[in-house]
This record gives structure tokens, C-alpha cells and sequence, in this order.
């Protein structure tokens, strides 16, 4: 329960500023491990609570981010523990790169709300709080754990079922044998079990890979195209798709209705929301209706709003133009290749987004949208939901047990290691992966050692 | 009428392997205790196979001793034939496994039994519990009599309403014939408690004398006998051993079980209750397991008194002409005559859930049971409860604290903790791999973990206890010694590597760098040791162990760590768990007809999630705090 634990307790958006916070007893040997200071003399475990150091993080020899660190000694501090502070300068991405040493340092992704839940339990919160910090841990539970198996993709599920599956088999092999060594033989099994290790070692190391690339979860700008029938919305879709070499298209047919796109514009990931009822009808409005395109579009980091300029405004346009009014939008000013019927400057007006002219048919105007998205996000008026960014440091911090455990399982063969050894490690990996899918444990094991194997009296 | 009305502390109800071992627990630590069984000549009856220990079972036999029960000390005087199972794998998963001659195991046990101070032992059946507001006062048996008691420990095992089947063949006995108690579960039913319809079974028993064994592989026992118990002297069980043999079924024996398994009270649905996976009879594995074309049968000595053995491996419900068919299509069985059919037995059980980890009924104070009624299998898992629930009587009526193994500390711990944590659908059987912390709950360490529980409870005297102390000194010592001796790169030392397949050394290290390298050990490295001090074997053994697997025990001690202070928030009995405000239905449902005594139990029920612990963790610092202001103010 005492883990020391971390996240990044800022929005993570491009802008600025963004601060890593790590708590628990643990917390000054992680940051001793990866901070330096300027001329690098300064042992920022022995200097005194509550002070600001300016300095460096460093990933082994590799340079991460210039940043200030706060260093809170217990009890003085929110959760009441040894508390860091990483103020980070380099935006998003340098933030990540501080959060993932801090974990490979020690330290383990926080769960939701346990921040406060630690303040709470170590008396710094007061009593009346209680309810309210339930809440924070339910809420942000039941969020966490709908977004976490939403954003995981088919096939990184698929093949951690697989590497499941495949382990708890050998585990019931080597189990079953223990337990009745009269009926079921082990000799020769640690070579076949090597094999298998460094099999599923290598499709863990993969799937660590693909994690690195973002591409585990579904990480990126909630983007959502919205505009009345025929202004040319899929036209666009396709385009900024085809253009942009669409890096992952997901495989449909999952229980959800909603169809994705990724695009990549310079390193800034969209993740286009789409629904299978566009597809058929290229038509949002019309189709699902109004209330079901203001649903998608309230849960949407970025609006893309295609206005046809060649027909006058309509109660479509109304419809749109009120959902965008709280949200980061652009508004594209679509078909300038036919004549106009409606002006950029009231369009800007009713709005109050910035327009950008385009021509799907005549392929115009895309890279402008680009900047734009690109500058609104490096200027930090659009931002990634970070509880997704969270899922994908669990799911990896996950994988990478595995792979240690996985890991320990191949020196112990090496090393001619009795048979029942293995399994310890190898129920450690099966365990860790399966956090990825929120599958518990339970009595996995001793179903498949009796559905398996044969055994008894 | 007049009845007879007598005064005890502890009663006891049944006297199999967990009667006994409770019955003893509760007399030898000073308590009236009166024992309570349906047929004397019946006192530890082995109504199935003829062996104690096995995987896993070893260990809770050892632990058992380890604390102060009879069972490794019985099986000592009375096996036959012995063998240390997985001796090629790691020390964490050795078990001692003996045969034993079941009369005389019975008639030690016996024996045993009426020696003991302060213990009663009583030909009758109980057929209702008295209890006045929550707390249990005595019992009454059949012909009306009352024994008024403090505390009621059931071990009824596999009587209650027992049925015995094969075929459309269907007696209401008990094991082996013997009488069943039948008035006794609606007396539980009135008193509130939930009870479970569980079913095991048994092969036959064949005449030895019309087996041709030299159709069989035979299987002997270990040359050098490990005994059971830490107090029993190994020079005493160096016993001419009786062998077992190994035959298989074929194709044959299987088209005959697959022809008949419509007459099959399983498959027919005559069979209501719900039996174990782990020992399927073999019309289960033919079925399931249609692709093995054999199976392995072990006939096994059922004793020195007869010539009966044991058919392990083939036990089931089919009707008795399938039986003879079947039997007699397997090499070596082709003219064996059956001494006793093979049979399915039903019984009530109890959902263990309505127990605390003390195995005292939570609804009832006062009230314990143990053994195959809370829906376990097996004589040493039977025996490990009754050990426990007989201590805990015997604690709770004397006013101290209770005894409770957790997770970390016993096979014990898991298999209570099992029972009345996790849903439990089949009669449990205990498996090295439900232990998670195995590489510390060894068999050779046991009286290291437990001697001391017991000493504390009162069950080991001090002499006994001394000698552990004396042991875990020289152990700590050699452990010391071997860490920091040093071994220098000499000739002597690279030819000794040399020899052993090891390579040399490089530089100079030590004695403990060595002994951890797979090829070597404690023992090999003798003759480049010159300072080793003569110890005993089991000295050494330990020092061996704990040097040569260091790195993996260290984990597990870590992981210990944690799971301790989990164990160590304790929930409060009374906590009202409709005031916990957001705790999940589902998570609150669980928690309410568990009522787990700590945070750790709590984080083991299926259906609770770490989210709901989180939310009970905030309840409880807030109920703390409250719950001290009132006290306060």
C-alpha cells in the first residue's frame, strides 16, 4: 500500500509548464537517481524540505528536460509523505519522457484518485472530506476502467490473451506435475519451456514498442468532423486521411459503433471520430440525429466544422454553430471553387473560430488547416485527455513486469533451476498482463490444471 | 422424562481425522472434552485411499506436527511404505507421503485418544445443537441426552445425510456401510446456517491374493525413510516396506465405461452433489480426457491385516456388473475378485464462508467446525481444521487470543483462509499452487514457522521448544559462517570445481558464492571447507537451502512484507456495511456475508475491487477516527 507512486498532475497539453509529481518513502531515492543539478556537485536528497532546485533529468546518460524540483519532506506535504515535484519546461512530450524515468526509477503510476486518498488515510484531509474523496476514487475508478479496456485495441488485446493464455498452460503443465509427479512427467520440459519464454518475451517487447509509439491505446486529439448534409465532411475525412498517410486504421466490428482514424500532422496524433453511420450515409446530422452528433462532439478535444459557402446558412448550421460555442474549433470555409453564398467574416463572427477556406474537390487549403491544428496544440489551446496518457503508462509499466518476470523465468532455466521455480515468475507475468485487460487472477490457475490434466486418485 | 444432563467444555462431534486431532487439542490443553462418534471401532477410519501426505498434503501433515497434532506422530508408528515425492524439483515442493496400514492407524489413533487426561470418548449420535441468543450451550444426542458445553466443534465429515451409490444402487450409510447422521443438518437449518450438498467417491477394493501382480510395474519406497514428525526418531522408521503397483487402463477397459455411462447415476442425474475435479472417478476422465488412451491405475496395500488393495485411480459410481466388466480388463485384474464395490458418497457440508479464520461459526458463538463439513477433501486437510478449530476452542473458552495462521505463515493459513474467503464449489483440496508463497512454507522448515505458535498455544512443551531455539541459533550461525568464509582460487579448490563440473574460479569468493551454483551444494563443498563445524543433518539442510535459493526467498519475504500490512488492518466485527456510502452493490453483498476480519481478507473475495478497498480504507480512517472521539468524549 506504501508504494511510492507518480503522474502528472497537470493537464497534458503542449503548453508551458507541466508538473510531475511522485509521494511515498521511496520518493527522494527516485529523484536522487535521476536529477543533476547545474554543475552536477548537489546531492538533492540532503537538501532541506521544502526548497526549489533548478537542474536536469536524466535518463541514464541521456538528457530529458531542464526542470525546477520541489523537494517535500513528510509530513508537511498533500498526501503526508515524502514528496517531489518536477516542474517541467520542455511541454508534453519532455513530461512523458520526465514521467517514464520517474517509473523506470521506482516509482509506479498512481492510481486514479490516490493522491488523495493518501492525504485522506494519512490524516491531511479533514474528516468531513471523506465522501468527497470516496468520490474522487470512484468516479475517476469507473472512469479509468471503461477508458482503460475502451482504449485498448483489438489486436494488442488479442495478443495479450494469447501470451495469457499461453502462459497459464504451461504454468497448469509444471503445477499439475508437482502435484501428481506420478502422473505427469517433467523431463526435458525446461528446454520446450525456454522456447516458449522467449517467444512471449519477444511479443511482449513488441507490444512494448507499440506502446511507445502510442499506438497501444487510443492516444491522440478526440477530433470530430461535424456539418450538414453534403458540405463535404467525408470528403475532407478522406482527404486528410489519404494525404496523411493514416497511420492505424482500426479493425471494426468490436462491440462499439464508432469507426477511427489516426492521422499524424507533424508528430501531433488525431484520433478522427467517425461513426459507422457517416460512412454509409456521409451524414451526421440526418442520420443519427442531431442530439447524437452534439453527444460525440461534448466529449471532443477539437471540432472540424465544414460549412458548404456554396449554400446559405440553414437550422443545420444553427444547430452546429451553438455546440461549438464552448469548444476548441475550426471552421472550415468548404467548396470556394463554386460560387459563394455565404461570407468568411460572418461565418468568423457567428462563430467566433478562426475560418480557414478550403476545397476538398480541388484539394486546398489542407495544409492551413495543419498549421492551425499543429498551432493550437503546440500553443496549448488543445490538449490530450490525459486519463488516456495514464492508461497507456499503466498498460506499459504492466508489460514491463511481464517482461522482467518473463525475464527471471529464462535465467532460472539457464541457471538449471528446479522446475517449480518457473512457475513463481511465470504467474507473475500472467498476473501483470493481466491488469492490461482488468483480468484478476482468481482461480485461473486450478481451472486450467483441472480442465487441462488430467490428475487424481 | 429423565434424560441425562452432563457438564463439558468442549464437545466434539465425530472423531475422524479432524475430530481427533481437535478432541486432543482441546483435552491436552487442560479443557473437559468429550468426543462424540456414531461408532467407536470407526475412531480415524481412512474410508478412501490408504495414504497420508502427497503433494501439498505433506506439508499441512508436518505443520500439523510442527504445532502439536497427533497425525505425523500416528503415521510414524503405522505406514508401510514411504516416499518422499519430488525430490528432482525444488525444496518447496518435497512431500513426505506414506502408506499406511489403516487398522493400525486407526487403533493407535485410538489408543492415543484413550490415554489422554480430560478427554471422553462417547458412542453416540448428536442430533441437535443448543444455542441461546448467538451462543452455543451443548448438545443433545439421540436418546435425548444433554451435554452442556462452552464450545461445539462439528466434525461430522461426510456423514450428514450420507448416501452411498453405484449404479441405480443407493444406500443411506455412511463410508464403508457405517451409520449416517441424519437429524443433525435441520438442526443447523434451524439455527440459520447454509448448507451445501457436496460428493466424492472411491474405487474397489480387490483381494490381493487374485491379483497377478507380474503384470505390474512395482513401486517402492525411498531407501532412506524420512519420518513425518520433527519428534519422532528417524532410526525408528527404518521399516521393512511393502510395495505398491502401477498398471494401466486400455482401450478395452474405456469402450467399456464409454458403453455403460448411461447407467451411470452421474450422468443419469441420480447424483445431485457436487464432486471434486482433482479426483475424478474414471468413467470422468474417460470422458473427459477421450484422447488419452490410458490411465494409470496404482494398487495399493490397504495393510498388514488383510490382503485388500486399494485400486487408486479407478474410483466411480458405475452399477456393479460395469465395475467387474471394467476392473477386469486391466493387466494384472483379469480374475481379481472384489472384496468391496466401488461407490459415490453424498453429504451435507457448509458453505465455509460463515466461518471467521478461527473456524468459529460467525452467526454463533462458540460454535467451530472442521474438516470435510466445511467443504474441504482429504484426512490431512481435515485433520490441519480440527487441529485449529480444537486450540481455538480451548483459547476462546479460556479467554485469550485465538490462534490464526495467515497466508504467509502455514499451508494451513491458505487452506482456511481459502475456505472462508473464496467461493468454493467442489470439496477443496490443498495444491502447492494455491500456496503463493511456497519457497517459504517448505515441509523442512516447519517447526521453524510453527513451533513456536504451538508453544505459545500450549500444545509443545518447553523442552521441545528449546531444541528449536537451539536449531535456529546454529542455523543462523552456519549461515553467518558461510557467508563470510572465503575461498581463495588454490589448486586444491580448482581441481575440486574441476571435478564437479564447475567453473574455476577467476578470483577468490565465498563458500556461499559456490554453494548457490546449481552443480554444488552445502554437502558437496565439505572437503574445500575445512572449519565446518559438525552439525546435525537438518542444521545443514537449512543452511543449504537458505543460501542456495537466497535470492528467491529474499522476493517472497518482500512480498510478504506487503501482504502483512494489509493483514494487519483489521476490519471491526459489527461494522455496518450499508453506512459505507459508495461502495458498489455488488462489492457491499460480498462484504456483508463475508465479514472479513481484515483489509487483506477483504482484497481476496471475488467481486470486491481494489477501487472498494480504496472506498473501505477512507470508511475506516473516518470510523477510527469517530469511533475514538466518541470514546474520547
Amino acid at each position: 500500500m506504501e508504494r511510492t507512486i507518480a503522474a502528472i498532475s497537470t493537464a497534458m497539453s503542449a503548453s508551458g509548464i507541466g508538473i510531475v509529481r511522485i509521494s511515498g518513502e521511496e520518493a527522494m531515492d527516485v529523484i536522487s537517481r535521476i536529477y543533476r543539478s547545474k554543475g552536477g556537485g548537489k546531492e538533492i536528497k540532503n537538501v532541506p524540505t521544502h526548497t526549489i532546485h533548478y537542474g536536469y533529468i536524466y535518463d541514464g546518460e541521456e538528457l530529458v528536460d531542464e526542470v525546477l524540483v520541489m523537494i517535500m519532506k513528510a509530513p508537511r506535504t498533500f498526501t503526508g509523505e515524502d514528496t517531489v515535484e518536477i516542474d517541467c519546461h520542455g511541454g508534453v512530450f519532455a513530461m512523458k519522457k520526465v514521467l517514464e524515468t520517474v517509473l523506470k526509477n521506482g516509482a509506479k503510476i498512481a492510481e486514479p484518485g490516490e493522491f488523495t486518498k493518501r492525504a485522506f488515510l494519512n490524516g491531511r484531509l479533514d474528516l468531513s472530506q471523506a465522501e468527497a474523496v470516496i468520490d474522487i476514487i470512484n468516479a475517476q475508478n469507473d472512469y479509468a476502467l471503461k477508458s482503460s479496456m475502451e482504449q485498448l485495441r483489438g489486436s494488442v488485446m488479442r495478443t495479450v490473451k494469447e501470451i495469457r493464455n499461453d502462459l497459464i498452460y504451461h504454468i497448469a503443465y509444471i503445477e499439475s506435475a508437482l502435484d501428481d509427479p506420478e502422473h505427469i512427467s517433467l523431463d526435458g520440459y525446461p528446454r520446450q519451456l525456454l522456447e516458449v519464454v522467449e517467444k512471449e518475451h519477444q511479443e511482449i517487447c513488441n507490444l512494448l514498442k507499440t506502446a511507445d509509439d502510442g499506438k497501444i491505446i487510443r492516444e491522440g486529439i478526440k477530433t470530430v468532423i461535424v456539418g450538414k448534409p453534403n458540405a463535404g465532411k467525408s470528403s475532407l475525412l478522406n482527404l486528410l486521411v489519404g494525404e496523411n498517410r493514416a497511420i492505424v486504421t482500426d479493425i471494426a466490428g468490436t462491440t462499439r459503433d464508432i469507426l477511427e482514424e489516426y492521422i499524424n500532422l507533424h508528430g501531433v496524433t488525431l484520433r478522427m471520430i467517425d461513426t459507422a453511420g457517416i460512412r454509409d450515409t456521409q451524414d451526421i446530422v440526418e442520420k443519427i440525429g442531431v442530439e447524437k452528433a452534439r453527444e460525440i462532439a461534448k466529449g471532443a478535444d477539437l471540432i472540424l466544422y465544414v460549412a458548404d459557402s456554396s449554400t446559405p446558412l440553414d437550422e443545420n448550421d444553427e444547430e452546429i454553430i451553438q455546440m461549438l460555442s464552448d469548444k476548441k474549433s475550426i471552421v472550415l470555409y468548404n467548396k470556394t471553387d463554386l460560387a459563394s453564398q455565404v461570407d468568411i467574416e460572418t461565418l468568423q463572427k457567428r462563430t467566433g473560430h478562426t475560418v480557414i477556406p478550403i476545397s476538398a474537390v480541388e484539394e486546398t487549403g489542407i495544409r492551413e488547416l495543419e498549421e492551425e491544428i499543429k498551432n493550437m496544440f503546440f500553443s496549448g489551446n488543445i490538449s490530450f485527455n490525459d486519463e488516456v496518457y495514464i492508461t497507456n503508462a499503466r498498460h506499459k509499466e504492466a508489460l514491463e513486469e511481464a517482461k522482467d518476470s518473463l525475464m527471471l523465468v529464462k535465467n532460472s532455466i539457464e541457471m538449471s533451476m528446479p522446475e517449480d521455480f518457473f512457475s513463481i515468475d511465470l504467474m507473475n507475468a500472467y498476473e501483470s498482463l493481466g491488469r492490461i485487460i482488468g483480468e484478476a487472477v482468481g482461480e485461473d490457475l486450478v481451472n486450467e490444471i483441472f480442465s487441462k490434466f488430467c490428475m487424481g486418485k | 422424562m429423565k434424560h441425562l444432563t452432563e457438564e463439558y467444555d468442549i464437545a466434539v462431534v465425530g472423531a475422524g481425522h479432524a475430530g481427533c486431532e481437535a478432541a486432543l487439542a482441546g483435552a491436552r490443553l487442560g479443557l473437559r472434552t468429550i468426543m462424540f462418534t456414531v461408532s467407536v471401532d470407526s475412531i480415524a477410519l481412512m474410508p478412501c485411499n490408504p495414504n497420508i501426505g502427497g503433494s501439498s498434503k505433506g506439508h499441512l501433515v508436518r505443520e500439523l506436527d510442527a504445532l502439536g497434532g497427533e497425525m505425523g506422530k500416528n503415521i510414524d508408528k503405522t505406514f508401510i511404505q514411504s516416499k518422499m515425492l519430488n525430490q528432482s524439483k525444488g525444496p518447496a515442493v518435497h512431500s513426505l507421503r506414506a502408506q499406511a496400514d489403516k487398522q493400525a492407524y486407526s487403533t493407535e489413533m485410538r489408543k492415543t485418544l484413550e490415554n489422554t487426561e480430560n478427554l471422553t470418548i462417547k458412542q453416540a449420535e448428536v442430533t441437535k445443537l443448543l444455542a441461546e441468543d448467538g451462543n452455543i450451550t451443548g448438545v443433545r444426542t439421540y436418546s435425548g441426552a444433554v451435554y452442556h458445553c462452552k464450545a461445539v466443534i462439528l466434525c461430522t465429515g461426510t456423514y450428514l445425510k450420507a448416501r452411498c451409490i453405484y449404479g441405480d444402487v443407493s444406500n443411506y450409510t455412511g463410508p464403508n456401510g457405517l451409520q449416517a447422521a441424519n437429524y443433525l443438518t435441520d438442526s443447523l437449518k434451524e439455527l440459520g446456517i447454509e448448507i451445501f450438498r457436496f460428493k466424492t467417491g472411491t474405487p474397489a477394493r480387490i483381494a490381493g491374493n487374485t491379483i497377478d501382480y507380474s503384470k505390474m510395474e512395482e513401486q517402492f519406497g525411498d531407501e532412506r525413510i524420512v519420518p513425518f514428525s520433527f519428534s519422532t526418531d528417524s532410526e525408528f522408521v527404518q521399516i521393512e516396506q511393502k510395495s505398491c503397483w502401477l498398471t494401466y487402463t486400455n482401450e478395452k477397459t474405456h469402450e467399456i465405461i464409454r458403453e455403460n455411462l448411461d447407467r451411470s447415476p452421474l450422468f443419469s442425474g441420480a447424483i445431485e452433489g457436487t464432486g471434486p475435479r482433482y479426483c475424478p472417478s474414471i468413467e470422468d476422465k474417460v470422458v473427459r480426457f477421450s484422447d488419452k488412451n490410458r490411465h494409470q491405475v496404482f494398487i495399493e496395500p490397504e495393510g498388514l491385516y488383510t490382503n485388500e488393495m486399494y485400486v487408486g485411480g479407478m474410483s466411480s459410481s458405475l452399477p456393479e456388473d460395469v465395475q467387474e466388466a471394467m476392473y477386469h480388463s486391466v493387466p494384472g485384474l483379469e480374475n481379481a475378485k472384489i472384496v468391496k464395490n466401488a461407490y459415490a458418497i453424498e453429504y451435507d457440508c457448509i458453505n465455509p464462508r460463515q466461518l471467521y479464520p478461527t473456524l468459529e461459526f460467525k452467526k454463533i458463538k462458540g460454535l467451530f467446525s472442521a474438516g470435510q463439513f466445511n467443504g474441504s477433501s482429504g484426512y490431512e486437510e481435515a485433520a490441519a481444521q480440527g487441529l485449529i478449530a480444537g486450540v481455538n476452542a480451548a483459547l476462546k473458552i479460556k479467554g485469550k487470543e485465538m490462534l490464526i495462521l495467515d497466508r504467509s505463515e502455514a499451508y494451513i493459513g491458505v487452506l482456511i483462509d481459502d475456505l472462508v474467503t473464496k467461493e468454493n464449489h467442489e470439496p477443496y483440496r490443498m495444491m502447492t499452487s494455491r500456496a503463493e508463497y511456497r519457497l517459504l512454507l517448505r515441509q523442512d522448515n516447519a517447526d521453524l514457522r510453527l513451533r513456536k505458535k504451538g508453544f505459545e498455544a500450549g500444545l509443545i512443551d518447553e523442552e521441545t521448544y528449546k531444541k528449536l531455539l537451539k536449531k535456529e541459533e546454529q542455523i543462523k550461525v552456519e549461515i553467518h559462517r558461510i557467508e563470510h568464509t572465503n575461498i581463495g582460487a588454490s589448486k586444491e579448490v580448482q581441481d575440486f570445481l574441476t571435478r564437479h563440473n564447475s567453473t574455476p574460479l577467476k578470483s577468490g569468493t565465498t563458500l556461499a558464492e559456490l554453494i548457490r551454483r546449481p552443480e554444488l551444494s552445502y554437502e558437496m563443498t565439505a572437503p574445500i571447507d575445512p572449519d565446518r563445524p559438525k552439525l546435525p543433518w537438518d542444521v545443514q539442510e537449512q543452511a543449504d537451502i537458505n543460501i542456495k535459493y537466497d535470492g528467491y526467498i529474499r522476493r517472497q519475504l518482500k512480498q510478504v512484507e506487503q501482504f502483512k500490512k494489509m493483514e494487519a488492518r483489521k476490519i471491526p466485527e459489527n461494522l455496518d456495511y450499508e453506512k459505507v456510502g459508495s461502495l458498489r452493490i455488488e462489492a457491499r453483498q460480498k462484504l456483508e456475508s463475508y465479514r472479513p476480519v481484515s483489509i487483506g481478507q477483504a482484497s481476496r473475495i471475488s467481486g470486491v475491487s481494489p477501487a472498494d478497498i480504496s472506498v473501505l480504507l477512507v470508511y475506516l480512517e473516518q470510523y477510527g477516527k469517530l469511533y475514538k472521539a466518541e470514546k474520547n468524549g
